[in-house]
Parts: structure tokens; sequence; C-alpha cells
């Protein structure tokens, strides 16, 4: 098990460099950030010069990344073009990403599994036709009509919750964003259980326990449950880095100052250190998730070991 | 009633145990203080590193100079200068007023002038608005176009005593005292110098506000100075700038009652805003121009002859239609290079333009032709695609020239990626067509409409416009000492403009807001930003 791990993390290694320079690439080509810190007038070419030296654009692509990539493991990730580091900025965005990501998820598992349930369990009835015709709606419409619709509805309409978050980031005013960011994930995942019920409901060892005379709940939850949330357990892993870098579109409609929030500036106004440093830091995220998903394989299910 | 009470406080207090937040009501702001939605401001919040509307804002309310433009009528007026005096419009003495300090305690003195415009125009500061300080003696040095600068001070600045300093300019420039309202010329606190990053972290200013906290990126918190010695002192406790990064939310928030004010009401909210808002929505002139601009490089544009075919791609436009359809009314036909904003006596002069700002079809099509028609039968618009919904307006202007001259493909929109490319683009002289300019002015000034755009090598001058006659007329203009000759003389170089048609102005931008019943006594200034001080909560 451990040396698994310490496999793993190795390969991550690569996996970094590669996206780094990547993303790097991508920015570079977007051109030079410079002319568009002067707004519509010409940029002074003595003072452009002085700022494209300072910010070490006037290397070659290559040499640029070298020199990132070095201050980096200095921990210095760069300065975004309002004075503040890179890693101030992480400071600020991922906490507030993360929480939202939480709530998102908390949401999705709770709402998505409990649903996905009563469905697989009553399968071919009512509620699981309409639990499936719901997610069908629910997984066809994009975010931003559902943002911006639930934000109206919520916010202006019925006056329930707050149109935006405030700065502090309270947990209350995160449930809407986090609804809505948990929405076609939600689905996704009530669905998956669904299935996975309706056919493991029917397995040998089901039949056992009930045979056993157990009790119903815990039939469900120690012996249906456990087994039928591998694929479900796959799913929310990934789903956890999707969720932080989809925050792009949430995050905007509600005004929240995270990781998409950070992201669009940095992509907007060309500065690489921003961009290149976030996607890194959400590559990572996603890997470990990876990692995590990997490792509870082996919790959910004893048969799976790893040497 | 009692159950959502209840409800209400344990949703308090389970958020109260992550973070300290008000439980109150009113969208959680402090009694008195005013939220008005902001823009992330490009660059760090220093006045001559400050080129844009959003930071430009914050400098109105942290710092006041020498002058300050009158937010109704755009007159620049004395604050700090007592008298500012010439004789021969190149050297001046400037005397200030007693009493001013900045809100750290410290005085406002000569130096605090002499040494921010020194720290502005010294080129290794990276300052933006450096060339703000051209006019100034001694610029070349401390501001060199390549290599390192050979001295740290600007020759044409001497501080005789605590209350008085010396300016020499490097030629006339009558309205020069007039530039002085600008932000890049305000007053800055020796803390600047000691603290800088600090400094940055929270600015002290002499101006109506103080900043009380500045989360970088999502709000500014300010509060009103009790001890500012203006005459013009803050009516609310304080303003909160939340920055948002989609305007629509900022509009929605206002209607749910979380935000108290909007500058900025988004495209798609303006079918309802008078429905949602009544008299509560501000739609007024500003001194923002929009224009299409020639490459006045390429051959195929900008050679003898082709001024008949700029002349008439102008009055192929319906500008009337465009601003009456896609703007819904907050834009204006434009009929000369200046704004509104100016007034008859600033120099704005309607109609200015002549028959080549009206729209007539026939006559277009006629001088097209006579100017040897459209390049290759063909044009492109440039603009960029990232802000500012760009889009629908340069494809109707694009289908009312198409219509104009009875062709499905003389003209079609060329979008590009983002605000920077299409900045290179333009600074490398890559355009192959006319392209999208907009002019916010920096100051009030006919001058400022005009030279920065197309003098000779202007700092604006993005189709490299040059033509000796206006040149030569804008000098004299700068050097005239009576204000109402400068104007004229600078409206007879509009009217080069208007012969040779460098760039189709195309509308007055309004500015446009909207605020909550929470609040009074909201107006905009002449560029477009909402006169925070005066704001009263009801």
């Amino acid at each position: 098990m451990g040396r698994y791990v310490i496999r793993r993390l190795l390969q991550m290694i690569p996996v970094f460099i590669g996206s780094t320079f990547l993303i790097f690439f991508m920015v570079y080509a977007l051109g030079d950030p410079v002319a568009a810190m002067f707004g519509e007038r010409a940029p002074d070419p003595a003072t452009a010069a002085q700022i494209r030296r300072e910010l070490y654009l006037d290397a070659p692509l290559w040499k640029q990344y070298l020199h990132y990539m070095g201050q980096i493991f200095q921990g210095n990730f760069g300065t975004a073009f309002n004075g503040q580091s890179v890693t101030e900025l992480m400071a600020s965005a991922f906490p507030v990403t993360l929480r939202l990501t939480v709530v998102a998820i908390v949401i999705e598992m709770v709402v998505g599994i409990v649903l996905g349930v009563f469905s697989g369990l009553r399968r071919g009835r009512g509620i699981d036709t309409s639990v499936l015709v719901l997610t069908l709606v629910v997984v066809s419409i994009p975010t931003f009509v559902s943002g911006y619709l639930l934000q109206f509805l919520f916010g202006v309409q019925w006056g329930w919750a707050a149109p935006s978050v405030s700065p502090e980031v309270p947990l209350n005013e995160l449930l809407l964003p986090g609804l809505v960011l948990a929405l076609v994930s939600l689905a996704y995942v009530t669905r998956l259980t669904r299935t996975s019920i309706a056919e493991n409901v029917r397995a040998d060892y089901v039949r056992t326990a009930v045979a056993k005379g157990l009790p119903r709940r815990r039939v469900i939850t120690r012996h249906l449950l456990r087994n039928s949330l591998i694929p479900v357990v796959t799913f929310i892993g990934t789903d956890i880095g999707a969720l932080m870098g989809g925050a792009i579109v949430t995050e905007r409609i509600f005004n929240i100052h995270g990781v998409g929030y950070q992201l669009y500036q940095g992509i907007l106004r060309q500065n690489s250190p921003t961009v290149v440093g976030f996607v890194t830091i959400l590559v990572l995220v996603f890997l470990l998730a990876n990692l995590l998903v990997d490792l509870l394989y082996a919790v959910l299910d004893p048969r799976i070991r790893y040497a | 009633m009692r159950g959502a009470t209840l409800a209400k406080w344990a949703l308090c207090a389970a958020a109260t145990g992550l973070t300290a937040t008000a439980c109150g009501g009113g969208g959680g702001a402090s009694a008195g203080v005013v939220s008005a939605s902001w823009g992330d401001p490009q660059n760090p919040l220093e006045p001559a590193n400050t080129n844009e509307v959003q930071g430009g804002k914050v400098l109105e309310m942290l710092f006041r100079g020498l002058k300050r433009y009158n937010p109704k009528t755009g007159a620049a007026e004395n604050v700090i200068a007592d008298r500012i005096e010439t004789k021969d419009s190149q050297h001046f003495t400037v005397t200030l007023k007693d009493g001013w300090t900045f809100s750290n305690g410290e005085k406002v003195t000569a130096r605090s002038f002499v040494d921010a415009w020194n720290y502005g125009a010294l080129l290794t500061n990276e300052q933006k608005n450096a060339p703000f300080f051209q006019y100034i003696d001694g610029f070349a040095k401390v501001h060199p176009t390549t290599g390192t600068p050979t001295a740290k001070t600007l020759s044409g600045l001497v501080v005789k005593d605590d209350k008085t300093f010396t300016v020499t300019l490097n030629q006339k420039f009558s309205s020069w005292p007039d530039t002085l309202g600008y932000s890049a010329f305000m007053p800055l606190p020796q803390a600047f110098y000691k603290d800088h990053s600090g400094w940055l972290r929270k600015p002290v200013g002499n101006g109506p506000y103080r900043v009380d906290s500045y989360e970088k990126g999502s709000v500014l918190r300010m509060r009103k100075w009790g001890k500012y010695p203006g005459s013009d002192p803050a009516r609310n406790a304080g303003i909160d700038l939340r920055v948002y990064t989609d305007n629509n939310t900022a509009y929605t928030d206002l209607q749910a009652g979380n935000l108290d004010l909007v500058d900025d009401v988004p495209a798609s909210q303006l079918k309802s805003v008078t429905s949602d808002l009544g008299n509560r929505y501000i739609n007024q002139p500003a001194g923002i121009i929009q224009t299409l601009t020639f490459p006045m490089y390429d051959k195929a544009w900008g050679g003898p002859g082709k001024e008949k075919v700029r002349r008439g791609l102008s009055m192929a436009i319906d500008r009337d239609q465009i601003t009456r359809e896609i703007f819904r009314r907050t834009r204006t036909p434009a009929t000369d290079w200046t704004s509104p904003v100016l007034g008859a006596d600033g120099g704005y002069k309607a109609g200015l333009c002549g028959e080549a700002c009206v729209f007539n079809p026939g006559r277009a099509r006629q001088l097209i032709k006579q100017g040897g028609g459209l390049p290759g039968g063909h044009m492109t618009l440039t603009y960029n695609a990232d802000t500012g919904s760009h889009k629908d307006w340069i494809d109707a202007l694009c289908n009312s020239i198409n219509t104009s001259l009875g062709s499905d493909n003389a003209c079609t929109g060329a979008p590009v990626g983002t605000f920077g490319d299409f900045r290179n683009k333009i600074a490398a002289k890559r355009m192959s067509g006319p392209f999208r300019a907009g002019w916010q002015m920096d100051y009030p000034l006919i001058q400022n409409f005009l030279q920065p755009l197309y003098y000779t090598n202007g700092s604006a001058n993005d189709g490299k416009f040059s033509n000796h006659g206006f040149d030569t007329l804008v000098d004299k203009a700068n050097a005239e000492t009576d204000t109402g000759q400068a104007v004229a003389t600078f409206q007879d170089a509009e009217k080069v403009l208007a012969a040779q048609m460098p760039s189709i102005p195309l509308w007055y931008q309004n500015g446009s807001g909207g605020y909550s019943e929470r609040i009074s006594n909201v107006s905009l200034n002449p560029f477009s930003v909402p006169v925070y001080n005066e704001i009263k909560v009801n």
C-alpha cells in the first residue's frame, strides 16, 4: 500500500512539469500583456520596456519558463499586475472555492445518494420515473442558465437568499451557489446510485442478509449501499477537481472571488504567473483526489488490494 | 414569524461559527454607508499609475489636488491651489492654501506635490501616467526614450517654500493649469516613499474619505474622514466599493436591495431599466466618444484622395438607428470629435463635422466611387471581443454600411480575442482596415480630445494620422493665452479632421447608473463617475 502511494506521488512530477509548460505556452501565445496595461493609450515605449524587463517578458519563452520554475521551487509564484503576489491571491482564493466545493459536494452526496437509493429500490415505479425525468431535465440545463434563473427567483423575486455572496463568504450564503454548482453532478450521482442499487438489490449477499433476518435498514446501509457506492465514489472523486475548476461560471454569477474569479482575471489580463500558478494547483488537486479515490476503493471493498 | 426568526438566528449562529458576519438587516451594510459596484483596478492604486476609470474613482475619493473638476460643469476649480500665476504660459508659480493635511496628520506642502510628480515621471518607477509630466522641463532626463535616466528629479520643478513652488514647462501651454485636476497630479505623503508596500495595502490621501480596509480584488471600505478641511466633505458615513466580475450580478443585487449603487447598467437590462428603477435610473452624457479609426499608414486607406472614401463611409452609417435600437439611447449620434460635456464654451460644437456625419446613402456611394472604391471591394472592422459587448454594434454598423452600399459583403466584423492582443495589433501597425476606438477624456478640455489622438505621434494616435496644418493649429491654440481664442483655434484644427476624416465620429457615450431607495442625491460627474461624497443615505 505504502509503495503504491509513493509510486503514484512520483508519477505526479512529470504531470506537474508537463501541465505547467503547456499552460505557460498557451498563455504566452495570447500575446504581450503590457500593451493592455495602458488602456486606449499607446504604451510609452520606455516605460513598457522597463516593465517587460522587470517581469522577465523580454526573454525567450524557454528562458521565461525556466525562470518561472526556478522561482516556484523557491516558493515564489510570481506577481500579478496589480502588485499582489500570486501566493497571496491563492491564499485568498482557494479557501473560498474550497468552501464552495465542499458545500456542493455535500449537497451532491446527500441529495444524490438518498434520491438514488429511493428510486433504485423502487425501480419502475412512479418515484423512480419522476426522479429519472427530473435528473434528465437538470442535466440538460447549462449551469449559467440554472444559475441566473435560481439567482433571480430566490434572490430577487422571493427574497429568500442574497443574490450575491458578500466578501466574507459566509457559509449560509454559499447554499444557493453550492446548489447551482452541484446540480449537474447531483443528477449523475443520483443516476449512478440508482443503477448500482437496482443491480445489487438482487445479488446473493443481499438475499442472504435478508434471509438472516437482518433489519431492512441494516441490509440497505451496510450491505447494499456499501457495495453500490464504488462507481459513485469514483465519480465524486474526479468531480472534486472538476468542480473547483468549473466554479468559474458559478463564481461569476454569484460574484464569489475565488479561483474562478482569479483565473478569469488572469486570462483577461494575460498574466501568466496567475494563470499558471492557479492551474498548477488545480492539477495537483485533481491528481490527489484521484489518488484518494483509488485508496477509498480498498476501504469500501476489501477484495481490492494494492501492492 | 417566530419560526422564521428562530431559523434566521440558527443560520446566523452557524455562519458566525465560520466567519464573523453581520446578522442585522439591510444587506449587511453599516449605518450610513453606501455600497457601490466596482471593477477591479488594473494597476496598483497609485496616482501616477492609475489610468483607468475603476482606479480613478477611488483616487477621486481619497485625494484632492491643486484643482478639481466641478462635478456638474467640469470646470477646473482651485482646491489646494490658492493661485497659479504665469506671465508667459510657460513659467508658473503655484501657491498653496493653508490648513490642508493628509489623513495621517502630515501637512500638505509644496514638497508633497513636487516629490509626487518627480516620482511619477521617473522611468524606473514604471508609472503608467509618466507621459503626463512630459511638458515639464527636464522630462527627457528622468524619462529618456531609451537607456537609463540621467537625473532623478525634474529640473522644471523648484520648491520655494512650504507653500510655494515654481514650474517651468518646455513649451507654451496656456491651459496647463487646467490639466492639474487629473489624478496623476495628486500630492503624496512622505509615508508613500517610506513604506511603499504598506501604503499600497492601505493608501493614505487627503480627500474626504480614508481607507478603512482594503481586500484586493474583493472590497474596498472607505469611511468619512472627519477632519477633512475641504469644502466638499462626505455627506455619508462611508463607501464600500464591492468588486463585481459581472455587471449583471451587480444589477441583480441592486434589484434585491443588496447593493445601493451601480454605475454601469448592463446593456441587456436597458430594456427594462426604467420600469425596474423609475427615476432612480441615471442616463447622462459623459466625456466619452467612440470612433472608427482608419489605419492611415496603409496606402489603401491613407493614400491621397482616400479622404473621399473615408467621408463616404461616415455617411453610410445610420447613427440614429444604431443608437436607438442597439444602445437604447445611452449613446448620442456624434457630430464632432469632442463631447457635449465640454459645453459650448469648452469647445463642443454640434454639427462641426458637417454633412459627413449625416446619414446619406446616395452621397456615400458617390463619394466612395470617386475615391476609388473600398480597397479590394471589401473592408473589415476590427474590435476586441472580450469586453464591452462590441460585437452587437459592430455587426449593426456593418449592416448599415452594407445596406447603404447595396452590397452584402462590403463590410464584416473582425473580432480579436483579448483587449491586449487588440492593442498589440494596433501598436504594431498591423491593422488592414478601420478599427473601433474609444476615448474617455482625462480632463474636460478640448485639447484632450484632439492632441493625444490626432497630433503627429500623439500618445493615442492609433491611426498614425499626421497633418502639418492640424499640428500647427494645435500648437497655436496651446500657446493662446485667451481661453476663447484657444478654443476657437482648436475648433479650426477640428475642421481639418472634418475634411480629412482620419477617424469617423460615431457617438457620444452616456454614463449610466441606478441606485436603491436607500440613498438619494446621486449624480454622475462628466467622467461618468458617481459623485460619491454628495450621496445621502435616507
